[in-house]
């Protein structure tokens, strides 16, 4: 049984007769050890899915409906309690912008022990011991010191790694990064892709990777989700999805990846129009307004998730793509190269 | 951090120069002045000038000036022209008074506005919410000397419980030390001394703190909904931390930022703003004394009092700046 489960996750925001749906029906896996991305561009409800599996979203105004089980309890029933004691413990979360993710005013120190306090009752010298052990496993040198200081005094990337320790602190089952690279420069975020990486093959962590940057999943992630105005809309293995994706808009994602070895002049290939542009599910497929491949077919209600050419490999379209994408030099095995990689390979 | 309190400390002589300065030349140009409000409207000229050679007001103003630099330089501030005591006298014999007031008055407002403020924001838009904020509202246009001629009339007039004026009562034998009387009853055994200039202290320091109170509510309130909304929150509460962590350490600490700087700037205005309370309660501060300054065209006690308030505020500002390099590491001086 997977780790994670999530099934016809829903997230409605809004008052009645004004509700927007973020989520529309989400479903994926996470099995123990494995990464997995949830991908698209920004409005796409890949950070609500994140903060509706974690409890964090506000209880005013937010409507959550499906099922998100984790090790067979569903996340979204928990009363508040058993969240507190499950949140940092046994599912942690690294979130985007590391600086303004810290406390200002409290030193480093205190926010890595009082996670330690909580769930794992080191208290004093033991969880000091423990802190600068953590600090010194995420690679922040000369963690002791580290521990006394504030927020402001450390490098941005060297925020994030504080803030890895903490999500690690107490050897959580399920990691969720969102965007946890976003805020850093390129060579930085190289760096935390690949402690990341170590972090979960070292400790057999799952981890729920969402992103906008294809090159991210490309390093790191066995399974990717495409994600489109709050539904899946193609899931695959890494190496499937990169070399036959099938939906247009994951199709349009890859293509839309400038490469070094174009040739000169040739136009960038963005997907035209914006996440605004789109129909209700209920209608036809979200995406057919941006779609180059769309026919009428496409506007006749919910496409359903098929597997039309290998096993594992779902999308939702009616026309899928058949034509493979050329990434000459994207190596999907290496998070190093992608990282740099990623958005000019 | 001390060679902030130097710096500082150094920044009061510009300060208070320049003010004096401006003081000076402002007074100059005050219509009247002491000989007038002295000898009353049928004063012949001869005897106001009589009266302006002894004060000295005959002179240039500039001659005025450099009269006050040097007995400033001596901790001299004069003579009060309506009283005839040294004006320094005139200060530590009231002003303690007010002092007692304003910490009293201060303490309250804190006490009962931070929490409430905190509550405010948590349930918001709930009744304590609503409660809180019109009352604030109330609290900040109700004219004070109306909410202590009310306060006086119910507590003290009807039902007895306080007593309506003064800071004992005339049957109380109390020594005083520091001036401050609740304080010279605990540090001089006298405790029913204490009972008594706190039961004195009440009323008018409910008065008083109920514009700070206010403000304070409002503060924390709009403060906290801020910190609530911030992402290292949502960190914490990802960390699974107990409520009362987030709250304390998380929330509360960020939260109270803005709020300690409007509680330094408040108990400036309070020690310099007590009249009205000091006036209904008779409570004998230094409120009630300069309002009988201004009347009397009381220069030395006015140039006296409005340095000593900017003193006072230079001071305060010190301290609040102190308190917020505790706790905002951002700002720490080392």
């Amino acid at each position: 049984m997977a780790l994670l489960s999530v099934d016809e996750l829903t997230v409605t925001f809004g008052a009645r007769g004004r509700e927007s749906k973020a989520v529309d029906g989400v479903s994926f896996d996470v099995d123990q050890g494995q990464v997995v991305g949830l991908v698209g561009e920004s409005g796409c409800g890949k950070s609500v899915t994140s903060l509706a599996l974690m409890g964090l979203l506000p209880d005013k105004g937010v409507k959550l409906g499906g099922r998100a089980d984790f090790d067979g309890n569903n996340l979204l029933t928990m009363s508040r309690r058993e969240l507190r004691d499950m949140r940092g413990s046994q599912m942690a979360m690294i979130f985007q912008d590391p600086l303004s993710s810290l406390n200002p005013v409290v030193p480093i120190g205190i926010q890595v022990t009082e996670i330690l306090q909580r769930h794992r009752g080191l208290k004093g010298e033991a969880a000091r011991k423990e802190a600068a052990h953590l600090l010194d496993r995420v690679g922040i040198p000369d963690p002791a010191r580290r521990l006394k200081e504030y927020p402001h005094q450390l490098s941005g990337g060297m925020r994030q790694r504080a803030l890895i320790a903490m999500a690690v602190a107490c050897a959580p089952r399920l990691l969720i990064a969102d965007e946890p690279t976003t805020a850093l420069d390129v060579t930085i975020q190289a760096q935390i892709l690949e402690l990341l990486k170590e972090l979960v093959d070292e400790e057999g962590t799952a981890l729920l990777m969402i992103t906008h940057d294809l090159g991210v999943v490309a390093g790191l992630c066995d399974q990717v989700n495409v994600l489109y105005a709050g539904k899946v809309v193609e899931s695959a293995d890494r190496h499937e999805l990169f070399a036959h994706p099938m939906h247009p808009y994951a199709h349009g994602l890859l293509e839309s990846i400038p490469r070094l070895d174009a040739p000169r002049g040739e136009p960038l290939k963005p997907i035209r129009g914006s996440i605004n542009d789109r129909i209700a599910w209920a209608e036809g497929c979200a995406f057919a307004p941006r779609c180059d491949y769309y026919t009428m077919e496409c506007l006749t209600g919910t496409p359903a998730l098929t597997e039309p050419a290998a096993a594992g490999h779902q999308v939702r379209c009616v026309n899928p793509v058949r034509e493979p994408v050329e990434i000459a030099t994207l190596d999907a095995g290496d998070a190093t190269v992608t990282a740099h990689g990623g958005k000019n390979a | 951090m001390l060679r902030l309190v130097i710096r500082r400390l150094l920044q009061l002589i510009p300060t208070l120069l320049g003010l004096s300065v401006l003081l000076f030349l402002w007074l100059n140009r005050l219509p009247g002045g002491p000989a007038s409000a002295i000898l009353g409207e049928r004063a012949t000229e001869a005897d106001v000038a009589r009266i302006n050679r002894a004060l000295g007001l005959d002179q240039p103003v500039y001659v005025q000036y450099w009269r006050f630099l040097k007995r400033i330089a001596e901790l001299d501030l004069g003579t009060s022209t309506q009283t005839g005591q040294p004006v320094w006298d005139e200060f530590t014999l009231r002003f303690p008074a007010t002092v007692e007031l304003s910490i009293a008055a201060m303490i309250i407002a804190v006490v009962v506005g931070v929490p409430l403020g905190y509550l405010a924001a948590r349930k918001r838009g709930g009744w304590l919410d609503v409660a809180s904020v019109s009352g604030s509202l109330v609290g900040i246009c109700i004219p004070v000397f109306f909410l202590a001629m009310i306060l006086r009339g119910i507590f003290s007039v009807e039902l007895g419980i306080f007593p309506s004026y003064g800071r004992l009562s005339t049957g109380i034998d109390a020594t005083s030390v520091t001036g401050l009387a609740t304080l010279d009853g605990i540090l001089t055994g006298e405790f029913d001394a204490t009972w008594d200039a706190i039961m004195h202290l009440i009323l008018p320091a409910i008065t008083l703190a109920s514009i700070p109170l206010a403000v304070i509510v409002r503060m924390t309130r709009a403060s906290v909904l801020e910190v609530v909304g911030e992402d290292y929150i949502r960190t914490a509460v990802s960390k699974g931390l107990e409520q009362k962590v987030v709250r304390g350490r998380h929330i509360l600490r960020n939260a109270l930022l803005p709020v300690i700087t409007a509680i330094g700037l408040l108990t400036g205005s309070l020690l310099s703003g007590a009249v009205l309370t000091e006036s209904v309660f008779t409570f004998g501060g230094i409120g009630s004394f300069i309002r009988t300054a201004i009347d009397a065209r009381d220069y030395p006690v006015l140039v006296g009092f409005i340095m000593f308030i900017a003193m006072i505020y230079v001071l305060i500002n010190l301290l609040v700046d102190l308190a917020y390099s505790l706790i905002d590491p951002r700002v720490r001086v080392h």
